[in-house]
């Protein structure tokens, strides 16, 4: 598998979407930082963005490097290679460019700015690693539904409408249903519902660790008066680990069971 | 070698093989041919277990082939449709595979052998149809293998590299090597062939050299005899 990996991740560092995906973050950076002249304030607005673009870029290049990669699958399917190695590799490959073009994209302005002299410092690397694990589920995620399509367009369009989903419209039926049953308590429902949703859980995640109760919105209270800052932020990092594992143990057993 | 019992296999609605015996010892060519959607790609993908079997057994040199990954070691597959990782030069993509594979790879000969000097240090998504096909046949060849499985391996090939292609499949066949191989060209099948498999309705409908099946349908010309054949009764 670290083969694969190693081959899958040489091939992404030398196309042309990691540098446009890492220029876009280190433009990204800058702006920011130089817009909000703050540190924390610019770990806040990118915060907004990281929870809704991570994703998108995620699902798109997953499912797109899937597509790709086909016919060079099927050649890897006929060397004596284990099934599994091959397509774990291949997302550990996408997945792992991506994150390191993330990683690089903000952290090297934010570094230049003097991050390490500053107290944002460990809010700026929760961020990075909620960012991390977005582009781990989303990815994840994305070969799950190109592996279950054979047809491109469909895969894509699937794809496309769970990120949506998840990054959009889930807020507002969120939203609306704490409307409409305002009279019953709804504590528990909402912590469940940001729980099953890993971009509401990034951003309630981030947020505890900001400790901004104006921007907590009501999840946000609930969980952290529920759990605790510091139990929150465990409870809610644990569940994105749960959130990769399951997709990618989905991947690897879907894969063992596909014609090719 | 190959060892086929009562394979089945359906994708959906469409049912492909319907119980395929086939039962191949020692070295050879065997062309394994049949009418568009006859079952020649999923009996070989079954092999190469890039296709999972509803029913049956296979075993490649006496070992079972369902979910397991070791017996590729005896085996060289030329897929069809040769499409690579477009960002890697040809000398990184034979390199790869050689990593991969892990077993010794014969690459300064094939590549002298298909011409491909010219072209190592080329991005594979820049090169043409038979340049990739070169490069696919230099990747099955770079190793020695029993078991040669070909799927069409004449496509987009100029004259020259056809012939080339041709020694190479003998050379190996006098070293006692199994072939399989998927075509639609007679007179590839008339020059090298030792025996046929005809593949009608996900059965083996004919399994014999040239000259039974010539004998079998009156038929002097390959091609003639092949669309003749399914037109009899089949073969047990």
């Amino acid at each position: 598998m670290i083969k694969i990996l190693k081959y899958s991740f040489y091939d992404l560092m030398r196309s042309r979407w990691s540098y446009v995906y890492f220029l876009f973050y280190l433009a990204l950076g800058f702006v920011l930082l130089f817009l909000n002249n703050d540190l924390s304030k610019a770990v806040i607005t990118l915060m907004n963005i990281i929870v809704v673009l991570v994703p998108l870029i995620g699902t798109i290049f997953g499912i797109m490097y899937y597509y790709n990669s086909r016919e060079f699958a099927e050649l890897l399917l006929a060397l004596p290679v284990r099934r599994s190695s091959i397509f774990l590799g291949q997302y550990f490959g996408v997945a792992g460019s991506l994150t390191l073009s993330l990683v690089l994209g903000l952290g090297i302005p934010f570094a230049a700015y003097g991050l390490f002299r500053s107290s944002a410092v460990w809010d700026f690397s929760l961020l990075l690693v909620t960012g991390a694990f977005l582009t781990l589920i989303f990815t994840a995620l994305s070969f799950n539904i190109a592996l279950a399509n054979e047809n491109r367009i469909k895969g894509f369009g699937y794809a496309v409408l769970l990120w949506l989903l998840l990054a959009v419209i889930y807020d507002g039926l969120f939203l609306l249903s704490l409307i409409l049953l305002e009279e019953y308590p709804l504590d528990n429902f909402s912590l469940a519902a940001t729980l099953l949703n890993p971009v509401d859980l990034s951003r309630t995640l981030i947020l505890l660790k900001l400790d901004i109760s104006a921007l907590l919105g009501y999840t946000g209270a609930v969980f952290k008066e529920f759990f605790g800052t510091h139990t929150g932020l465990l409870v809610s990092l644990s569940t994105l680990v749960i959130w990769t594992f399951l997709p990618v143990w989905r991947l690897s057993v879907q894969c063992r069971k596909k014609d090719f | 070698m190959i060892e086929v019992e009562n394979l089945h296999k359906k994708f959906g609605k469409n049912t492909v093989l319907t119980g395929l015996h086939l039962k191949i010892e020692g070295g050879g060519i065997y062309a394994v041919l049949g009418p568009n959607g006859s079952g020649k790609t999923t009996l070989i993908k079954s092999i190469l277990g890039m296709v999972v079997p509803d029913k049956g057994r296979i075993r490649v040199n006496g070992q079972d082939t369902l979910r397991q990954h070791k017996y590729r070691e005896d085996l060289s597959y030329l897929p069809q449709i040769a499409n690579f990782p477009g960002n890697l030069s040809v000398s990184e993509l034979l390199a790869m595979i050689v990593d991969l594979r892990r077993q010794e790879a014969r690459q300064q000969e094939l590549i002298a052998e298909f011409g491909l000097e010219p072209f190592l240090k080329k991005k594979l998504n820049t090169l043409s149809g038979g340049t990739r096909q070169k490069v696919n046949l230099a990747l099955t060849f770079m190793f020695d293998s029993p078991l040669y499985i070909l799927d069409e391996p004449t496509t987009g090939l100029d004259p020259a590299s056809l012939i080339r292609l041709k020694e190479r499949i003998r050379l190996e066949k006098s070293r006692g090597k199994l072939f399989l191989v998927t075509t639609h060209i007679m007179q590839f099948v008339e020059e090298l062939a030792d025996e046929v498999i005809y593949l009608l309705e996900g059965r083996i409908y004919f399994k014999g050299t040239l000259d039974q099946l010539r004998k079998r349908t009156g038929q002097d010309d390959v091609e003639h005899a092949i669309a003749a054949i399914s037109t009899q009764e089949p073969h047990d």
